[in-house]
């Protein structure tokens, strides 16, 4: 382990006794292997403590609202723009503008949601900086109108995004967005993102 | 405030009065010997200091509270608060004063009605009440948070608390995730979780699960008693070393999956720029530190000063903090206040006998993995000119001037 650390002499001396106490605690903290806990002094423990209790499907339909990229959690409904757009005016617009485009000159309470041109440019929204557009019916269904979060209807959120999304030109104004398509939908800046790949160790990135 | 009674000569006398009263007697009306030098100053007219020697104290009571003479806050904006890190002689944030960052504000969760629900890849999905979660094995652990755009510049104007604020640490009490994922059964197959908030941004982030049984825990307690509601008061997670923002407070929801889901706060927030890309599951908090004293808006005085301030890691120990009293020229290893913990703000101290020419100092981390903390123009080299407010920790240098001030130095990067 320390050959791969380009350091000084006295760095790598001192790194070598933390690595051991490091192994010997996270042995020590092995919390989840079958073993965790046979040291005890009450000996073992259960298999299982018996604490809590069964999550119906009820219990799990009411909270589970997450929607994931593969379009798993999209409920059933639709929309579209025009639908969208009417309820953008009413419900959206005081605080993220007129057209959702950043103005110059005017602060709005909330960020811009929506860029000229899917080009890298400024502001970061929808349009350039998204990956999918699972994320946008996510997002706005668990937060948004900011000040009357969980307000909004599955149609009004597949409407809002089919706007959000089409005002962004990513999708052509008269699509209807359902749980079939939204998920499928390629967005602009998916192939901008990479996973981290800072490990430590002497190397900046 | 600070007894400014003592500033009217009559309160003065009238207390005098009192006092003799009280102790029957015994003690002569204040005839103080002038020969002392206190004496001169009486005499030249400035009233005496209250002697608490002399004067039965306040009687014990339900809450502390600070000092009359200390007032350290926090500075707060629509978003956040930071924490005075300026005011700290060590490591341990005062709860009333870890810092702040929430997305729809502070809920208020009664601790009856809270419940952590996991659910998803596991052979049994189980709900636990505050009241399981307490039952079960516990541990306690010093670690810091921090906030992944913890990093402000742009004036010479600005204290520790303007620069780095959104850092604090606490002892935190709970049970291991590993714990409650024992009772649920995890498939196999699961390789991520999705954690959930019970606020009104009902915030979501996916946690490579590894990390879930590695060291995750979801902690109830905060130095030492419950856990602040603006800290995620019932319960929170947390991720040692991790950014502040997957740390999910008021922790309602476990998934377990075997894919990320992409959630808003880890694709259009909390992702940065990287020479045209755009990194993102960004989780590691890099080595860095802060010299919280001297700073600005302190005055130092020529002769020796005790340089101060806190190194952090997400990645482990901090092995050594350089300083430099020569704008970066030479440096010099600073003392580690022991024990040095791991993933957890470090003190560290360094003597330094200032001759009065206008300098910089600077500190510099490294930790246990190797990693030096960077410059600014290595950061810039790395990921490019676009940089972002992400995980940006370069080193940073207090300007000492020639009067005695000090003022940061704000170092354009954009
Ligand atoms: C009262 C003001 C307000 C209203 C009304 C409002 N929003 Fe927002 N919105 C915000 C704020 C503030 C944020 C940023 C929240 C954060 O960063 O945590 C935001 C964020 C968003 C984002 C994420 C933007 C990004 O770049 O990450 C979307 C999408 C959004 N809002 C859509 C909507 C929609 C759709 C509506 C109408 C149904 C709406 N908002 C109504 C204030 C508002």
């Amino acid at each position: 382990m320390n050959v791969k650390l380009h350091l000084n002499k006295k760095y790598v001396v001192v790194i070598t006794g933390l690595i051991i106490i490091g192994v010997m605690t996270s042995e020590k903290r092995g919390y989840f292997s079958p073993g965790y806990g046979a040291t005890t002094d009450t000996g073992k423990w259960p298999k299982s403590f018996g604490f809590g209790s069964t999550a119906s499907p009820q219990d799990i339909v009411k909270l589970d609202i997450d929607v994931r990229p593969d379009g798993k959690g999209l409920p059933a409904g639709a929309g579209d723009a025009a639908q969208g757009k009417a309820i953008y005016v009413v419900k959206c617009a005081a605080c993220h503008g007129a057209t959702g485009l950043e103005t110059p000159g005017i602060k709005l309470m909330g960020p811009a949601l929506v860029s000229d041109t899917a080009a890298a440019s400024k502001p970061k929204t929808i349009g350039n900086y998204w990956p999918y557009a699972t994320t946008l019916f996510d997002y706005m269904r668990r937060t948004m109108p900011y000040t009357q979060p969980g307000s909004l209807t599955d149609n009004e959120v597949y409407s809002l995004t089919a706007f959000l999304l089409s005002a962004n030109k990513i999708i052509r104004p008269e699509t209807v967005l359902n749980a079939q398509n939204l998920w499928q939908i390629e967005m602009p800046a998916k192939k901008l993102f990479i996973v981290d790949d800072r490990k430590g160790g002497p190397e900046v990135k | 405030m600070e007894q400014s009674e003592n500033n009217s000569a009559g309160k003065i006398i009238e207390k005098k009065i009192s006092r003799r009263t009280l102790l029957g007697g015994a003690m002569a009306a204040a005839i103080l010997p002038v020969t002392s030098s206190f004496a001169k100053y009486i005499q030249v007219g400035v009233p005496a200091i209250d002697d608490p020697t002399k004067k039965l104290g306040i009687p014990p009571g339900k809450l502390g509270k600070r000092s009359p003479f200390e007032s350290p806050v926090r500075k707060a904006s629509d978003i956040s608060s930071r924490s005075p890190l300026q005011d700290f002689y060590s490591t341990i944030t005062p709860s009333d004063l870890h810092f702040e960052r929430h997305h729809a504000g502070i809920p208020n969760i009664a601790p009856d009605k809270y419940e952590l629900l996991i659910h998803g890849m596991v052979e049994r999905p189980m709900k636990f009440s505050l009241n399981d979660l307490k039952r079960f094995p516990s541990l306690t652990r010093t670690c810091f948070l921090e906030c992944a755009g913890n990093f402000r510049t742009g004036k010479e104007a600005m204290t520790p608390q303007d620069i780095l604020g959104l850092t604090s640490q606490s002892e935190w009490t709970g049970v291991m995730l590993s714990t409650l994922l024992r009772e649920v059964g995890v498939n196999p197959k699961a390789t991520w979780f999705l954690a959930e908030g019970g606020d009104a941004s009902v915030m979501t982030r996916s946690i490579p699960l590894k990390k879930g049984i590695d060291d995750a825990f979801i902690a109830y307690g905060q130095n030492g008693e419950a856990i602040r509601p603006e800290q995620g008061y019932p319960a929170r997670l947390l991720l040692p070393g991790w950014e502040g923002n997957t740390n999910v407070k008021w922790l309602r929801r476990i998934e377990i999956s075997d894919q990320p889901y992409f959630t808003r706060e880890e694709t259009s927030k909390y992702t940065y720029p990287v020479k045209g890309k755009i990194r993102m599951f960004s989780f590691e908090m890099d080595a860095r530190s802060i010299i919280t004293f001297p700073s600005y808006p302190q005055k130092v005085e020529r002769g020796w000063i005790e340089i101060r301030g806190i190194a952090w890691t997400g990645r482990g120990k901090i092995v050594q903090v350089d300083i430099s009293t020569d704008a970066g020229k030479t440096w010099n290893a600073a003392r580690l206040q022991e024990p040095v913990l791991d993933k957890a703000h470090t003190y560290f101290r360094y003597l330094w006998q200032w001759n009065g020419d206008e300098t910089e100092i600077l500190s510099r981390a490294v930790d246990e993995t190797g990693y030096v903390q960077p410059t600014i123009s290595q950061l810039v080299a790395a990921r490019g000119n676009d940089l972002g407010g992400y995980h940006m920790n370069p080193v940073t240098s207090w300007q000492i001037k020639r009067d005695g001030s000090v003022l940061f130095k704000p170092e354009n990067y954009k």
